[in-house]
């Protein structure tokens, strides 16, 4: 199959980018990636510079593979990341535009990398557990509801991959802290600092520069783990009741 | 109080006072509505009118229509902000990407700003034509009830609404309105961080049915004063 | 040059417990003095930094990923073994190190495995304490499931994603360090060398992957979690970023290369669908639990299976070959990983594979979806439940026992794998092998340890199923902290090391060069495609059977190739940039090396055991054959670019009789 490609090139973050077209024969049962490895090995045997992009396990779980493809985080399938978007997903002659995560708290480095350090340090805020090792007591001291655990398991299952930054029209980070704010709170070990950890969260997520919730639920539409909204709602309360009913601030 | 200005200003603390004016101007809508109704009552606009008289009198009627204006004026000014900050945050909100997908979001969620401007508009409009005119100047005349002077509100809609262009305006205004609340009235209680697998749906259902049921009200009126015209 | 394995005296079940009693400790005034550095974020990297951290050591952590949440520990799906006897089913940890030792067919270290299968316990504890949401039974205890090679069930697991739930666990420690400054992160940073002063691990030169340019970090002691060399084989299940550079510039400075050869073929693969393939994606061996591993019993089905004419389901019960069940009857289709493997290679060789390259076998869930069906109808009270019925109903369970395992394949491979068997075969999964260490996770450079995947130590010559998980936060939480200690004690003297020493300053100059060396071949051939070959060479000499003739051949072939590489790889841009191409490069030209020292150690290896099967070493029913006689020792291999040397460590079974592995 031929697809017509339209890449955004951009050499760094200070220049300016701009979408390069490129044909490219592919085989339907190719991933999306291996479809951009094609066009990649054509580029190097022209001694062109290859296009950059950042993938690592291809198997959908390390979060790393982040394009916009025709508009669409991790591209048309849902519930699916590019590395796991296979061509079938494409007709022979489409045209396909592919388009870095755009969002000022994710600048671009290169070509399709963005700089995603921003959500590590909304981790660093609080999105942890404060036990050191050696800590700990037996593992089955505490028992958790196997539906509790589930919920935390649901939002836990987030990659850190930001494609839900990507497809809010405000690129707010919302789900991406909720899911780790409710996959913590939601489990009793986590309970215990819940109401500082809310706020320390909330205030890193601000001060990154990530835009403001409007509930339009974009990001769980294209998350590819389907992380649901009810996170969001769970830290909207949670973080309420932490800044007006504790006597603690961060 | 540095905590109380940092909550105010954090982003869920914006959005809960987004949301927090948003639900009381939503109640001010049906209250208003089953005010304005009395328009349909066929006596002439007696019951209207005092009803108009009560309401400019009534010293809590009044604290609240100031809370009310003052509600506007926050809901308004903050959903301006977080426009301008949240575009300045994706780099372009909805059109950054050369493709602009539509998949995932709803029409009215997409353009809850533009929709709050088209009502601003319409409730700046509304006020000059009804309320300003009310309070501020001689017009409309007085008309007497049981030995009661009030004034003649009824008539000056009445005036108003036999013009054509008013009419196609109100009843634009009111379409708005209804695409408004069709994504504010359950945002509103995400928000308030009230999701749940039971309740959100019931939600989810009062909210379409008041954003037809409430706009379809108040649209109905300058349509029936045009048709009923003399 | 004598490998000395430091085990600590005693009975084996008391070596840990007198070592953590008797070892030298460094007094917290000292630790803030001391500079640890930790190359790797996976399971036993973060885990290490995040815990030096909290005992208030100075830490330098780094990775080439963009973030420490990255590493391909993530990847792991299965679950984690833990000897907690949670389903009082006979575990115990002597069960567990012995059961680890047979599954490593005798080839590892008797007294690191006693202390994995000890520490083992504690690290569940300790990652239910992080919040690592565990599946649970209905009365809220941790639920366990069973893996190949054992008899009982000590798995703990995290839906299909343990590997990623213990990952972020350790991340989030390591956060957690990093917020309150004991851990300084350098995220996008490659180890390109290690940098020894007076024979001493000091520090190492890591190329700044956003501006190109090596920088040099000093520290008292450098620890390496790097993982392993699977993607030597260029397909694997490996991330495509997983490399052996920064062992491999490791073992260039000194250290020793153990075991190379032990690879492990995990059996459960989605198979190869065409060349442009870049990497292969494991289905988890917990699917084995209830999965039916078969090939038709007539050529010719499979020959009609092959050309397309007929599916799994036109194939009569009694037409089926479940070759597991026929062969081990003990274990069925739990066998460990390098017998079920084999045995799929010996069904397509007789040519009874069922894909159009014939090199595929079926996982069937029919009979699983059959009896889970049958007993949820009794349960739900449903009386004579109709075919239809009971196919719902056990669909339902397997869905949730496997579902996104399940929704994987489908994805892959555009098939429904409830109405059609799976297809899978074996591919390259994890590497047994690695630098070698002594008990303290020492190598024989003073000062560098390596962890994890990374070293040798504890798998022998074949792993069994999640272990690999309690290996990598074995060594992370409840080991390395504790074996710093004996180097450590010793360095509190010792200033700040500095980064403008002599020998800082000519590994940074080396490491440039050999960066531009790079670029400035500017052949006609691309990095990928060196890459590919190198891979193809690995699989068909060095892969799931080997022969000392192939091997020969292979070295030559290897050699050869990278004689061609340095002469005609074409790698663009410059050195001082992002230049994503460039890392490959460095990558696969360790790769070319590391690959040649494989075959030597399979040729040095006259004998059949666990992942390595030499074809002339095997029993009459094609079972591997080992010889205790003259190979029970770990090779460590000492490179040199014409001859790399090996040298030997006798590997002692005092607790263990050796024996002949039977699963039968």
């Amino acid at each position: 199959m031929k697809i017509h490609l339209k890449v955004w090139r951009q050499r760094n973050g200070e220049s300016k980018g701009y979408l390069e077209d490129h044909q490219v024969e592919a085989d339907e049962h190719m991933s999306f990636l291996e479809m951009m490895d094609v066009l990649n090995e054509d580029l190097v045997s022209k001694k062109e510079t290859p296009v950059a992009f950042e993938h690592d396990c291809r198997e959908g779980i390390c979060g790393s593979c982040n394009m916009v493809i025709n508009g669409q985080p991790h591209g048309p399938d849902s519930g699916t990341t590019t590395c796991q978007l296979h061509m079938r997903s494409f007709k022979d002659g489409d045209t396909v535009v592919v388009e870095p995560w755009r969002a000022v708290a994710f600048p671009v480095i290169k070509d399709l990398i963005v700089d995603r350090s921003s959500f590590d340090r909304i981790i660093q805020a609080g999105g942890y557990i404060s036990v050191n090792t050696g800590q700990a007591q037996d593992g089955n001291a505490i028992p958790i509801e196997k539906g509790r655990s589930a919920f935390a398991m649901d939002a836990a299952e987030c990659i850190g991959c930001g494609a839900c930054v990507a497809a809010c029209p405000n690129a707010s980070a919302m789900l991406f802290t909720s899911a780790k704010v409710a996959h913590l709170g939601t489990m009793p070990q986590g309970e215990v600092e819940q109401s500082t950890r809310v706020q320390s969260m909330v205030k890193q997520m601000d001060l990154e520069g990530f835009g403001m919730c409007s509930n339009t639920g974009a990001c769980e539409a294209e998350c590819p783990k389907g992380i649901s909204i009810t996170n969001i709602a769970l830290m909207n309360r949670q973080y309420a009741g932490s800044v007006l009913g504790s006597e603690k601030s961060v | 109080m540095s905590w109380l200005t940092n909550f105010l200003f954090s982003s869920i603390g914006r959005k809960l006072t987004m949301s927090l004016t948003g639900i009381f101007l939503i109640l001010f809508l049906t209250v208003h509505l089953l005010g304005n109704l009395q328009l349909l009552a066929g006596d002439g606009g007696e019951k209207f009118n005092l009803y108009a008289d009560f309401m400019g009198q009534n010293p809590l009627i009044q604290f609240i229509s100031i809370g009310n204006f003052f509600f506007i004026f926050l809901h308004a000014v903050l959903g301006i902000l977080l426009y301008f900050q949240n575009k300045a945050a994706s780099g372009g909100g909805t059109s950054r990407y050369a493709v602009k997908s539509t998949k995932t979001t709803t029409y009215s969620s997409r353009n809850m700003a533009w929709f709050g401007t088209v009502i601003l508009v319409f409730i700046l409009i509304h006020l000059f034509q009804f309320w300003f005119k009310m309070k501020m100047t001689s017009i409309p005349e007085l008309v007497t009830y049981d030995g009661v002077e009030v004034k003649n509100l009824y008539t000056l809609v009445a005036a108003t609404f036999s013009n054509i262009p008013f009419v196609i305006f109100y009843v634009v205004s009111m379409i708005v309105i209804g695409l408004h609340l069709s994504h504010g009235f359950q945002s509103a209680f995400q928000t308030l961080g009230l999701n749940h697998k039971k309740y959100t749906p019931i939600i989810n259902g009062l909210g379409t049915a008041y954003s037809i049921l409430i706009p379809l009200g108040f649209a109905i009126i300058p349509i029936v004063f045009y048709l009923t015209k003399a | 040059m004598e490998l000395k394995s430091n085990i600590p005296e005693g009975k084996i079940a008391t070596k840990w417990e007198n070592y953590r009693g008797k070892m030298n400790l460094v007094a917290p005034n000292n630790k803030r003095r001391l500079e640890i550095i930790v190359v790797g974020t996976g399971l036993a990297g973060a885990s290490a930094a995040a815990t030096f951290g909290e005992l208030g050591y100075k830490v330098k952590c780094f990775t080439f990923h963009d973030s420490p949440r990255r590493a391909h520990s993530i990847a792991a799906q299965g679950g984690i073994n833990a000897a907690k006897n949670y389903q009082n089913d006979g575990d115990s940890v002597y069960r567990l190190f012995y059961d680890t030792v047979k599954g490593g067919d005798y080839r590892s270290r008797e007294a690191n495995v006693h202390r994995l299968a000890e520490v083992s316990r504690n690290i569940i504890d300790q990652c239910v304490a992080q919040g690592v949401p565990f599946a649970r039974e209905y009365g809220g205890l941790l639920a366990n499931r069973s893996f190949g090679g054992v008899q009982v069930s000590r798995t703990f697991y995290a839906r299909g994603q343990t590997g990623q739930q213990l990952l972020l666990g350790a991340y989030q420690a390591l956060s957690r360090q990093i917020s309150l400054g004991n851990v300084e992160m350098y995220n996008r940073h490659e180890m390109l060398d290690l940098v020894k002063i007076d024979g001493k691990a000091r520090g190492i030169i890591a190329r700044n992957m956003l501006t190109g340019k090596s920088e040099r970090f000093p520290a008292h002691c450098v620890v390496l979690a790097t993982g392993g060399y699977g993607n030597v084989f260029y397909l694997s299940t490996n991330a495509m970023g997983s490399n052996v550079t920064a062992a491999w510039r490791a073992v260039k400075k000194g250290a020793l290369m153990a075991n190379p050869c032990y690879t492990q073929i995990h059996p459960t693969c989605i198979p190869v669908s065409g060349e442009y393939q870049s990497k292969l994606t494991l289905m988890s061996e917990s699917l084995r639990n209830d999965g039916r591993v078969w090939v038709p019993n007539k050529v010719e089905d499979a020959e009609a299976i092959q050309r397309g004419e007929k599916t799994a389901l036109d194939i009569e019960e009694s037409d089926r070959d479940y070759y597991l069940e026929r062969r081990y009857p003990a274990f069925g289709n739990l066998v460990p990983r390098d017998v079920a493997s084999r045995a799929a290679k010996v069904a397509c060789d007789e040519g009874k594979g069922v894909s159009k390259t014939g090199l595929a076998v079926y996982l069937d869930f029919a009979a699983a979806i059959q009896r889970y069906g049958k007993s949820a109808a009794i349960s739900q009270g449903i009386k004579n439940p109709n075919d239809d019925k009971i196919i719902e109903l056990g669909e339902a369970v397997v869905k949730e026992k496997y579902g996104n395992l399940f929704q994987m394949y489908e994805k892959i491979t555009a098939e429904n794998p409830y109405k059609m068997p799976m297809k899978i075969y074996p591919a390259v999964h994890y590497t047994m092998g690695g630098v070698w260490v002594d008990y303290n996770l020492e190598t024989n450079v003073p000062g560098l340890f390596c962890l994890g995947e990374a070293n040798f130590s504890d798998h022998g010559a074949n792993r069994l199923g999640a272990s690999a998980l309690m290996q990598g936060l074995a060594d992370g939480y409840f080991v390395i902290p504790y074996t710093v200690g004996p180097f450590l004690s010793k360095e509190i003297r010792t200033p700040q090391i500095d980064a403008n020493s002599p020998e800082f300053l000519a590994a940074e100059k080396e490491t440039n060069e050999k960066l531009e060396r790079l670029i400035k071949i500017q052949g006609n051939q691309s990095v990928e495609s060196f890459h590919r070959r190198l891979g193809k060479i690995m699989w068909e000499y060095c892969g799931m059977a080997r022969d000392a003739e192939g091997l020969k051949k292979g070295r030559q072939m290897i050699r050869d190739l990278r004689a061609e590489f340095y002469n005609d790889v074409f790698v663009p841009g410059e050195v001082n940039e992002f230049n994503p191409e460039l890392e490959k490069a460095s990558r696969v030209a360790d790769f070319l090396e590391l690959g040649e020292v494989m075959m030597l150690d399979a040729l040095d290896r006259d004998e059949s055991c666990g992942g390595h099967f030499r074809s002339e070493y095997a029993s009459e029913e094609g079972e591997a054959k080992r010889n205790d006689e003259d190979y029970a020792y770990v090779a460590a291999w000492e490179w040199d670019e014409i001859e790399p040397k090996v040298h030997k460590e006798h590997l002692e079974f005092k607790d263990i009789e050796l024996k002949t592995r039977s699963y039968k």
